[in-house]
């Protein structure tokens, strides 16, 4: 599918709470094309600084426009939070390879598992998943962080949660929970999204206990679009690019 | 009039002066969503190897204020499936192609790929990389005017193909390197490649990339570049192709002014893919409205401050 750079027109950029910001972005052309698990890369300023775009998960896509759920971390998404309605973003996309679930139906029994922002693409995954009911585990550190409860229910997703400080669910990391729920069988795909040592455990759980794992992958990005080889992760197949390849891989792929 | 923007380098006669730098524009496919290809001055591919390299461990990349530090580590598929997978595409645009090429180990390899990019019609030339930061070498090629003539020397011997060499910033005389490779035989010089540096992680005090020193691009690099055209300029005849942190029109301006016959965009290509078209139009404005007929015209015609 080609990709398509263009002026978007910014619908809304408001802070939904702490350091989450939810970002409504017109451009009927990516999200068109778009999928649950690519990206886009957005440049938040004109000028030199910051050089690089930010290549930012899609939260969510219909016919107009599609939305960015992001959390202000340094000096690029801070410029981006600053960015008024109505202004033009330069933005690139849909970049990547999404998630795979062409092979699923009714029967299937799934679970998304979010650490920390992995809950971004997970949303838009639930909102086009056509299994029933399919189980969510969000991880934060403490109730304060956890985000995007409602779209999951929204989706027709049951919900989990796993705090660090126990302030809200499971108290412990979110494949502790995991762990918990694939010990009552039955599931055939684990989609995940968050930091490298989450996805590393959701993957050896998934394989030991014979399921599929889908893991998108966050990495620093100079292009985005597969030119400068920046963003390789290491698979059995040699050297992939997140960009390109990923940002979702299957976890028996995966070398760590 | 339209102003004529075409340049010669070598044998090569090129319809306007925008290149890309090798490295930063893959193999030309990865930006056909983004612009009309055929409009570029001329392509210059990933830097190729006679083996296939799988590069430098990750991360490999990060952003530095105003540049891009990067060890990638010549990733690449080699000379065989470079010509079988990546020729293709580039043959059917009928841009002028030039090929990068670097050794590994044994200068040799370099005659092995000029001899075979030699053969095939479509090459219009071919870049030596013989400034590459991130081989984990001692010494590059580059740096020492001695092995400079002598690699350039001997692929001369192998080739008609129009020469041109890649010369490297991280020297004390970058004229002196030059100079070495016109004596040998070079068609032109390209210049400037990545500085060496590096960028910490102060919280968990380790390098931001994995092989710690990596070579800088972008905005930051400009004026250093700029300087060394500048220098080299008043060394050498043949046509200087300038790089190195050229992020539009009025950045590319400064490397003619300082005596650059082309120039090759490189990073902003991540920032802004449509960046060498918006140049190419900026140019031919530019030199509409100064009333100047050829581009050639401004090829180091920095007007200098009378004491």
């Amino acid at each position: 599918m080609a990709i398509t750079q263009l002026k978007a027109k910014i619908v809304s950029n408001e802070r939904v709470k702490n350091n989450y910001w939810l970002l409504r972005l017109e451009c009927a052309e990516i999200a068109g094309k778009a999928c649950p698990g690519q990206f886009v890369e957005i440049r938040v300023g004109e000028g030199a600084e910051p050089l690089l775009r930010r290549p930012i998960s899609i939260h969510d896509a219909h016919k107009a426009g599609i939305s960015l759920f992001y959390e202000t971390v340094g000096r690029g998404t801070r410029m981006l939070s600053e960015r008024a309605r109505g202004s033009l973003l330069d933005v690139i996309g849909p970049l990547g390879n999404g998630f795979a679930c062409d092979g699923l139906n009714k029967k299937n029994r799934i679970v998304l598992v979010a650490g920390g922002m992995g809950v971004a693409p997970l949303v838009f995954l639930a909102k086009r998943l056509k299994t029933i009911e399919p189980l969510v585990l969000i991880g934060a550190r403490t109730k304060a962080q956890v985000v995007c409860l409602r779209e999951f229910k929204d989706a027709g997703c049951s919900v989990k949660i796993a705090t660090d400080d126990g302030s809200a669910g499971f108290k412990g990391k979110v494949t502790g929970l995991l762990e918990s729920c694939l010990g009552q069988g039955g599931f055939s795909q684990i989609f995940a999204c968050g930091p490298d040592p989450m996805l590393k455990a959701v993957a050896n759980m998934a394989r030991d206990n014979s399921i599929g794992s889908q893991l998108s992958l966050e990495e620093h990005m100079a292009c985005g679009i597969g030119a400068c080889l920046g963003c390789v992760v290491n698979t059995k197949n040699g050297y992939k690019r997140v960009c390109k390849e990923g940002p979702v891989f299957s976890g028996e792929e995966l070398v760590w | 009039m339209r102003p004529d923007l075409r340049v010669k380098i070598g044998s090569l006669v090129l319809d306007n002066p925008v290149m890309v730098a090798s490295g930063t524009f893959g193999y030309a496919e990865e930006f056909k969503d983004f612009i009309d290809l055929k409009k570029l001055g001329a392509i210059v591919t990933k830097t190729i190897t006679v083996k296939a390299r799988n590069g430098n461990l990750p991360p490999r990349t990060c952003e530095t204020p105003a540049g891009l530090l990067n060890s990638i580590g010549l990733e690449n598929p080699g000379l065989d499936n470079f010509i079988s997978d990546k020729m293709p595409f580039l043959k059917k645009l009928g841009v002028p192609l030039v090929v990068s090429i670097a050794a590994e180990e044994d200068s040799g390899e370099f005659f092995t790929l000029a001899e075979k990019l030699g053969g095939i019609g479509a090459v219009s030339a071919i870049e030596l990389n013989i400034s590459c930061p991130n081989m984990r070498k001692d010494k590059l090629i580059a740096q020492d005017p001695k092995d400079t003539f002598a690699l350039v020397s001997a692929v001369r011997r192998v080739t008609d193909k129009c020469l041109i060499t890649k010369l490297s910033p991280n020297v004390a005389s970058v004229s002196e390197i030059a100079l070495a490779a016109q004596d040998a035989g070079s068609d032109a010089v390209s210049l400037i490649n990545t500085l060496t540096g590096m960028s910490i992680d102060v919280q968990r005090r380790i390098p931001k990339i994995a092989s710690c020193i990596g070579g800088l691009s972008g905005p930051a690099i400009r004026p250093v570049a700029v300087r060394m055209v500048w220098e080299v300029y008043h060394k050498i005849n043949i046509p200087i192709i300038g790089m190195g942190g050229i992020m539009d029109t009025e950045s590319a301006l400064e490397f003619f002014l300082a005596g650059a016959a082309a120039v090759s965009l490189g990073t902003v290509n991540f920032v802004n893919p449509r960046a060498c078209l918006e140049v190419i139009h900026g140019l031919e404005r530019y030199l509409i409205d100064n009333g100047i007929p050829e581009l050639s015209r401004l090829k180091g015609s920095l007007k200098l401050c009378q004491d």
